[in-house]
């Protein structure tokens, strides 16, 4: 099976959908002959024209909104938002109108928009340009929220996104792009809603996404020297979550810590603690346990950076304290 | 200008009718509001009708339309049903939205009426949405995105007319100037003086104004407008000066406007007006006007009570449309 990096798993996802379906078309700021702030997109407007791959003006509610509309009118736009930071800028399209406009029209019409944005710290880009917000968009319904974590996910995961009717939220982490993994050549997809088992384990379950999939795994190695075995669960998407899996894993395990690269105050984190413990209470030997950034803006100095977002061993040391090691 | 010099016969009686069945809608779903029936906002169209009906006269059948909240003028000039239009004002499963939306939301997309949205200029990146879509097909379609004097500021309102204008969208964007954006006149909160068509200028757009208190004028400008657009020439600002007879919404004791000038701009209605001018001209008689009244309060009556007897929604219906499945 050949090897690529999630930067390529998605510029492939992108270049089969603009293939096969002459309803989809790319805009955003750069994303043509600047070839993408992260690359993605480099190459496509020479491949596919200016008709199909437009750079917009930086306006990121008019391109959002303009993605919104023409997915409304029946194409099936692909928005990329340079840094989920400055979605912010957008809210308004996609909180108060991709969201909203199936339901608010009674079913009338949809708005199958693929939002695509870079999310995550641990550039040094400091506190405007470091957050992972993937989690306020999941607390509303009408949108899906996708956080690929591997090549394979970030493959499947789009292409499920293309054949989805509804407004999506494609979160990519900044430090992953050039995470490698295996992607086989035949066709697949990989389905919303149903996270993934990256790592099987017997004594702890740590549920992470996006980045912190990583981060969790690699403390999951350096536990298993010390005779503990964790299990890791990628969620892969946010909304639709998928409870279930976690909640058969701590049936397993007894002991369940979520990770978070944002902020524990109403992080999605504080959703899984509070379902796993009205699901599985009688399963657990200890109180669900969360993991996320300091409560504070991202900082720009590397030391202090360090420190905010969570690593392996700030992973550890919750769990040597679940666990009680 | 004389009516007879312009519309034949059935025209005049097409735009008197339906001038007239806004202004008695809006009478209606008043009083229903006062009678507990409708609830939450409800902003009247009266002293607006002209430009609504102005200009679907004038578009086909294939073009977009979308709106803000005070949208009920533009939904039944489009023709959606006002019996479908007054359900969904009375919250019920046979509205427009089944209930979901209510009266900043009307919604039919049967006939390309896009929605009313309820975000101070929330509409303007989606038309240039729906906009993109006809360019892209390739389509003769004119998109036309009606907005309200206290839009102007929001940013939206610059993003859309950018990039409108760069990339030549066909787009009427509509000026409903109505001197006052809720309570505060719009030479209080706009610099750029009344003539707000002249912001054009800043964006390289054709622009042009209209007395929107006449229909035949408005129906005019819009013509010369819409062909400017279907011709491939780009977005064209057009304001029409209007005023509410109303007050913003129902809530609104109406202390903020000079009472001098409440009863010059009376003096405009659009509906009185043509009438006394249809009078004039021999276009109908008396007989024949008062026929066409009672029968729109008959289609009418016919509205209140089909919005009176239909059923509420289903509990189960709370639940449907948040997601195409």
């Amino acid at each position: 099976m050949p090897e690529i990096t999630i930067r390529d798993a998605i510029s492939q996802g992108l270049k089969e959908a603009l293939d096969n379906d002459e309803r989809v078309f790319i805009m955003g700021e750069d994303v043509g002959y600047y070839g993408g702030a992260y690359a993605v997109t480099k190459g496509f407007v020479q491949e596919y024209g200016e008709r199909r791959i437009m750079d917009t003006p930086i306006s990121e509610s008019v391109f959002v909104g303009a993605g919104v509309g023409a997915a409304m009118a029946g194409l099936r736009p692909v928005v990329e938002i340079m840094t989920i930071n400055f979605s912010l800028l957008a809210m308004d399209q996609i909180v108060n109108h991709a969201a909203k406009i199936h339901y608010m029209s009674g079913g009338q019409l949809k708005a199958p928009v693929i939002i695509r944005t870079v999310t995550g710290g641990g550039a040094g880009l400091a506190a405007t340009h470091s957050q992972s917000l993937e989690g306020w968009y999941a607390t509303v319904p009408g949108l899906k929220v996708i956080t690929p974590a591997t090549p394979y996910d970030a493959l499947g995961l789009l292409r499920t996104a293309f054949k989805d009717e509804n407004p999506i939220i494609y979160a990519e982490h900044d430090l992953l792009y050039r995470t490698r993994g295996e992607v086989p050549e035949e066709y697949y997809e990989v389905p919303f809603g149903q996270a993934r088992i990256a790592r099987e384990g017997t004594d702890i379950t740590i549920v992470a996404n996006s980045g912190m999939v990583r981060v969790a795994e690699d403390a999951a190695k350096k536990l298993e020297a010390r005779g503990v075995s964790a299990e890791v669960i990628d969620l892969r998407t946010l909304r639709p979550l998928d409870i279930d899996t976690i909640a058969k894993s701590v049936h397993k395990t007894n002991r369940c810590i979520v990770v978070e690269e944002t902020w524990r105050f109403g992080g999605f984190g504080s959703f899984i603690a509070s379902e796993i413990q009205e699901i599985a209470f009688d399963d657990l030997d200890a109180p669900v346990a969360r993991v996320g950034c300091a409560d504070v803006p991202a900082p720009y100095s590397k030391p202090l950076e360090d420190l905010q977002i969570p690593n392996g061993d700030t992973i550890i040391r919750e769990i040597e304290r679940v666990i009680g090691l | 200008m004389t009516l007879k010099e312009k519309l034949n016969q059935q025209q005049v009686t097409e735009y008197y009718r339906m001038m007239l069945l806004i202004r008695r809608f809006e009478d209606r779903a008043a009083q229903a509001y006062m009678m507990g029936k409708v609830r939450g906002f409800l902003h009247l169209y009266s002293g607006e009708e002209a430009i609504a009906v102005g200009v679907m006269s004038v578009l086909k059948p294939q073009d977009y339309v979308v709106t803000h909240y005070r949208d009920h003028g533009h939904a039944l000039a489009r023709g959606i049903d006002p019996k479908a239009a007054m359900a969904e004002l009375f919250g019920k499963a046979t509205g427009t939205s089944k209930g979901k939306g209510g009266s900043m939301h009307l919604f039919d997309a049967s006939i390309n009426f896009m929605g009313g949205y309820a975000i101070v200029g929330g509409q303007f990146p989606l038309a240039t949405g729906f906009a993109l879509a006809s360019a892209y097909k390739g389509t003769d379609q004119v998109t036309v995105c009606f907005f309200g004097d206290g839009a102007l500021n929001e940013g939206e309102f610059h993003e859309a007319m950018n990039l409108a204008s760069v990339w030549k969208l066909p787009v009427l964007f509509l000026l409903e100037n109505n001197l006052y954006g809720m309570g505060t006149r719009v030479d209080r909160t706009y610099a750029g003086g009344h003539d707000v068509y002249k912001a054009s200028e800043h964006y390289a757009m054709e622009a042009g104004v209209v007395d929107g208190m006449d229909v035949l004028a408005v129906r005019d400008s819009v013509t010369d407008a819409v062909d400017y657009i279907r011709q491939g020439n780009g977005p064209f600002l057009l304001e029409a000066k209007t005023y509410r007879f109303q007050g913003h919404s129902m809530a609104d004791p109406g202390e903020y406007r000079d009472k001098e000038e409440e009863a010059e701009w009376l003096t405009k209605d659009p509906i009185s007006n043509m009438r006394r001018q249809m009078l004039e001209e021999d276009l109908l008689s008396e007989k024949e006007i008062q026929a066409l009244e009672s029968e729109v309060d008959q289609v009418l009556d016919e509205a209140v009570r089909f919005a009176d007897e239909s059923p509420f929604p289903e509990p189960e219906a709370l639940f449907e449309n948040v997601y195409v499945e």
